[in-house]
């Protein structure tokens, strides 16, 4: 079971309360550099809280998240981004009000300087700045292959688009993790296999990926470690073939995956 | 870029040339009020319209920046340069102090706490006779002087308004198109996704209300120091909520937008008292409160992004595709 590498981000003993509800118990895992994550589950078994509780959004009841060595356990969401963890949302969350280039312009805020009194007062270093982040969001643009629409205004591309924009516009960070939150939901086939092999091609160039999905045909296919969780609580975790061996997350969830989704 | 370049230089050779064309001091003084306004809108823009925040609290800061220099300059004999700038210093420390637990609320709730701080301020003027005068007002503001030269008149005072205005139009341009810009857009756009990608949303929002702030205290100063008496109710909530018509009037989402605005305003305030008293000759103050109600409302219902959106709709322009078009960027764009 256990994976060589080195561990990048660290859930360690997670359980969150609401009320009396214990929406995720106990739940344990690491994330190794390099590697594509995929955690699954049936509705309701506390993946988005989980999700939610490692970009900051929601503080844990008990328990600890470590990434790159930091314990990020109660940091804010702007906080954790800027240590390098970015994320993509389910139901897209691009700057409508920008062009593309614009929106991954402001994904690489995180490692630029301009403060409010350089930017208004234009001193040299801003022009600089600002021609550097251009050509490197044309760069962001072109890995996931919408650089031909890059001064388009962002709210007109297509559902599929706006996610690759978004990928696009986490990279631009330079993080070390990317968290997509069901990156397949509302893709069509096309669109589904284009996603997958930009994934694929970023973790070639180091990136490591951590997603919450539903389906399992992409799950199967990109991860290199599943974890599983059910009613708050972690069933099983280890490779795609680990776990379809694994009797009780068949029982779980892949034997009514039919019902399920 | 250089086509943006162009509007603003186009601009200023309008204002330069406005007053040796013109010789009228009725023109100027109307003149110089769109001035005062603009400063303002500009500031309230950026705030509005870039960042996405309301506040209908900025007649507090244009009355705190027009109190201190006319505290400081006439009871104190401060040089007025000085004494605006200080009013700015408070202003900007005011803004940021009331920001901190106001900006943790959204929409109403935001907009009914900056209500509330204006109507304080408001109070303040009033009550604190000693240093304001009270509802008597307070007279005797001194005129600015730059070494022997002395904006007393129309035309002078003209300059030094549009200076100030044109100046921080520049700057507001600047914050647009940088980093700075698009992080407070972004906070309009999502916030989910500014934190997202790192950015410090109260941060940025605390900063550009205290930059919108500054931009109302160096208009209320310069305001004082034109009309040299000032009282109370030049600085009402009404006037806030008059400052937010200007903005929506003009577009909140470009910052000429805060120029239109104000022209459009207190040009139409003009011809209100001119034509109103024609139709209804014992009619007061009270019909320019309706007239304003009544365009606030048509305006939010056509035209909700304002002049300045409609005019780009009609030519067939669009903000952020001037912002960075792919002419500008020499063959990024297939």
């Amino acid at each position: 079971m256990k994976r060589n590498g080195q561990v990048l981000l660290t859930v360690e003993r997670i359980t969150k309360q609401f009320g009396g509800v214990v929406a995720v118990n106990d739940v344990s895992f690491d994330v190794n550099k390099g590697e594509i994550l995929a955690v699954i589950g049936p509705n309701g078994a506390g993946k988005t809280t989980l999700f939610n509780i490692v970009t900051g959004i929601l503080a844990p009841s008990s328990g600890t998240v470590r990434f790159s060595g930091t314990d990020i356990t109660g940091k804010k969401p702007y906080q954790i981004a800027q240590l390098g963890m970015t994320r993509t949302f389910q139901n897209l969350e691009v700057f409508t009000n920008m062009s593309v280039i614009e929106n991954v312009m402001t994904g690489a805020h995180r490692n630029m300087k301009t403060s409010f009194l350089q930017a208004g007062l234009r001193v040299p270093s801003v022009k600089k700045e600002e021609k550097a982040v251009e050509e490197k969001a044309m760069r962001c643009l072109e890995k996931v292959g919408i650089a031909h629409l890059a001064y388009e205004r962002a709210e007109t591309l297509p559902y599929g688009n706006q996610r690759l924009l978004e990928i696009a516009r986490a990279i631009a960070a330079e993080p070390a993790l990317i968290l997509l939150d069901e990156p397949m939901a509302g893709l069509n086939d096309e669109e589904s296999r284009r996603l997958v092999e930009v994934i694929l091609q970023l973790r070639k160039e180091g990136l490591t990926f951590v997603f919450v999905e539903h389906d399992m045909e992409t799950v199967m296919a990109i991860s290199d470690h599943i974890v599983v969780l059910d009613n708050g609580v972690k069933i099983g975790e280890g490779t795609p073939e680990e776990i379809y061996r694994n009797k009780a997350v068949v029982a779980a969830y892949l034997g009514e995956e039919e019902t399920v989704c | 870029m250089h086509e943006r370049r162009l509007g603003t230089w186009l601009f200023a050779l309008g204002i330069l040339l406005f007053p040796l064309i013109v010789h009228s001091n009725y023109l100027l003084s109307i003149l110089i009020m769109i001035g005062f306004y603009s400063l303002v809108c500009n500031g309230l823009t950026m705030l509005m319209g870039y960042a996405g925040q309301i506040s209908l609290g900025h007649a507090a800061f244009y009355g705190i920046g027009a109190y201190t220099t006319a505290y400081l300059s006439a009871t104190h004999g401060w040089s007025p340069w000085l004494s605006i700038i200080a009013g700015a210093i408070i202003s900007a420390f005011i803004a940021f102090i009331v920001g901190i637990p106001t900006f943790k609320l959204k929409g109403h709730y935001l907009a009914l706490a900056t209500l509330g701080f204006g109507v304080i301020v408001y109070t303040c003027f009033k009550e604190f006779t000693s240093i304001t005068g009270g509802m008597n007002g307070f007279f005797g503001i001194p005129s600015i002087k730059l070494f022997a030269w002395e904006f007393s008149n129309d035309a002078r005072f003209y300059y030094l308004i549009w200076i100030v205005v044109f100046l921080s139009l520049l700057f507001s341009q600047n914050i647009i198109h940088s980093r700075v810009g698009r992080a407070l857009r972004s906070i309009e756009g999502s916030e989910a996704a500014s934190d997202a990608v790192g950015i410090d949303i109260m941060r940025y929002k605390l900063q550009v209300f205290v930059y919108s702030a500054i931009c109302a205290s160096i208009a209320g100063s310069l305001y004082a120091h034109y009309v040299t008496f000032i009282n109370p109710q030049a600085f009402d909530a009404m006037l806030s909520i008059y400052f937010l018509i200007m903005v929506i009037t003009g577009g909140a989402s470009s910052i000429w937008g805060a120029v239109i605005g104000s022209s459009v305003f207190v040009l139409l305030s003009e011809l209100l008292k001119e034509v109103v008293p024609l139709v209804f000759s014992n009619a007061g103050g009270e019909f320019e409160i309706v007239f304003f109600g009544v365009l606030l409302v048509v305006m939010l219902i056509y035209m909700p992004n304002g002049l300045t959106a409609a005019w780009k709709k009609i030519t067939g322009k669009w903000r952020t595709s001037t912002t960075l078009s792919p002419a500008a960027k020499g063959g990024g764009g297939r």
